[in-house]
């Protein structure tokens, strides 16, 4: 059983903190053998290679990879050992793309974001450009942190902002194990907080969403059912209720491909992934409808990509150059973390890509 | 031919069974696969029954696809070493209530 870290993998000075590194794994072994299909060549089976972007409907910014959290299965390797945080200057860049942009969504990610000293400013800011939804991901516990995030739900109120939290169980051993003692507690504490003014409650426009991705090497079961599962549970346990939940597979990079490695279940993982291949899924892949931008404002087709150093292979790769339509002429950079997506149902930072 | 007779490895070739006998193998997949669906009983019910008599079979294959199928569905490991009893209990209990023949045999046999 493994036990939880308390530092990234950078901090360790872990080999899989190389992107390239990473990249490697991912390219080599099985998938260099012939053993299982490159994703590339997958793809091509089906006519859908090269991947192109359809019409751009979520930028998702990173503001940094500072976090409360030491996850064991991160895949940006956040944690409060990360100092990598978005300027003020770059999120101005950021807000002039965001009064402009086609996209109806802006989806704020991290680590924390709310650890960022500017997540408020650029929050404020960010809600007055009139975009449709305004997702931030908040990881639940960072609201029970410390004392200057309690107002969090208040604050995200306020906004009208879209909270779309982790919760890996109903249980709390299921939950201290993945993301670390305790953890299961404060969530529940932060929920009651966020149902409280209005989060989550049955037709309440203040949208709660959970997010579970699974606790190991597998694959995540069907999101209906699990949707059920989470909500009877929740309720019943703790009188706690929210919107819907997002049922996302771990991609093989970063801490959990560590993991994966370490416990000598990534060639199983891998195959699980590839035989679970839905090419009714990738027409759905959300790398064809999202920009991800660093907190360094270099551009990515997913957050995934951002972590393994891939980015968009366009003219436009920074955010201080960004053109929609210069953008949506390019080819989706790929490799075998690719099938993490096209699982099953599929997967995004939205759920299943199929229904 | 291997040196032993399981190999988590074969369980992946599961489907390859109807290469030999195509029609019969294709019935059973498909019957198979609308047993699992949700039905009167939840998906996640049926892995649990699934799991506890891939134990009472003692299927290596099916333990490893039923264990797996199970976390998959959430189910936690308390539920399925409960549902592995269940079997466990029907097992020794199927053992245990074959011994009122021996004692009708001894009572019959016996001056």
């Amino acid at each position: 059983m493994a036990k939880l870290k308390q530092q990234s993998l950078r901090k360790r000075d872990n080999e899989l903190a190389s992107a390239n590194r990473q990249l490697e794994i991912l390219n080599g072994g099985i998938f260099e053998n012939g053993e299982l299909p490159t994703f590339a060549k997958k793809i091509m089976q089906t006519n859908q290679f090269p991947l192109r972007p359809k019409k751009l409907e979520i930028l998702q910014i990173n503001l940094g990879y500072m976090c409360n959290q030491v996850c064991e299965h991160c895949h940006v390797d956040a944690g409060p050992d990360r100092k990598e945080i978005m300027t003020w200057e770059t999120m101005q860049m950021c807000l002039e793309v965001i009064k402009n942009t086609g996209a109806h969504t802006l989806d704020l990610t991290g680590g924390a974001p709310e650890m960022n000293p500017n997540f408020r400013r650029f929050v404020d800011k960010a809600s007055q450009a009139g975009i449709k939804d305004f997702i931030v991901r908040s990881n639940l516990t960072i609201i029970r942190a410390n004392k200057k995030y309690h107002d969090l739900p208040q604050f995200f109120k306020k906004h009208n902002v879209h909270v779309v939290s982790s919760m890996p169980h109903w249980t709390r051993g299921k939950t201290d194990k993945q993301r670390g003692e305790g953890v299961f507690d404060m969530s529940i504490t932060a929920l009651k907080q966020l149902n409280a003014v209005g989060y989550g409650m049955p037709g309440s426009n203040l949208k709660l969403d959970l997010v579970y991705n699974p606790n190991g090497a597998y694959l995540p079961g069907d999101q209906t059912s699990m949707e059920k599962e989470f909500k009877s549970a929740l309720l019943a346990d703790f009188n706690i209720q929210f919107h819907s939940l997002f049922a996302i597979t771990n991609l093989p990079i970063s801490r959990f491909l560590d993991y994966l490695i370490a416990s000598e279940n990534y060639e199983e993982y891998m195959y699980q992934l590839v035989e679970a291949y839905n090419p009714g899924a990738v027409k759905n892949v959300m790398c064809t409808n999202t920009i991800s931008i660093s907190w360094d404002g270099w551009l990515y087709d997913c957050d995934f990509n951002q972590m393994l150093g891939l980015k968009v292979a366009s003219k436009v790769t920074h955010i201080n150059q960004y053109n929609e339509s210069i953008l949506s002429d390019r080819d989706i950079v790929i490799s075998q973390h690719c099938y993490g997506c096209t699982a099953g149902a599929g997967s995004s930072c939205q759920g299943v890509v199929t229904t | 031919m291997a040196n032993n007779y399981y190999d988590p490895k074969d369980l992946r070739k599961f489907g390859e069974i109807t290469q030999w006998s195509e029609e019969l193998g294709n019935k059973f997949f498909d019957y198979y696969g609308k047993v699992f669906e949700e039905g009167a009983l939840t998906a996640r019910e049926k892995s649990l029954i699934a799991l506890a008599v891939s134990h009472t079979e003692q299927c290596p294959y099916c333990i490893d696809a039923y264990t797996k199928d199970s976390l998959e569905r959430g189910v936690t490991k308390e539920q399925m070493m409960e549902a592995i009893h269940v079997g466990a209990a029907i097992k020794s209990g199927a053992t245990l209530v074959h011994a009122t023949m021996m004692m009708n045999k001894v009572n019959k046999l016996e001056m």
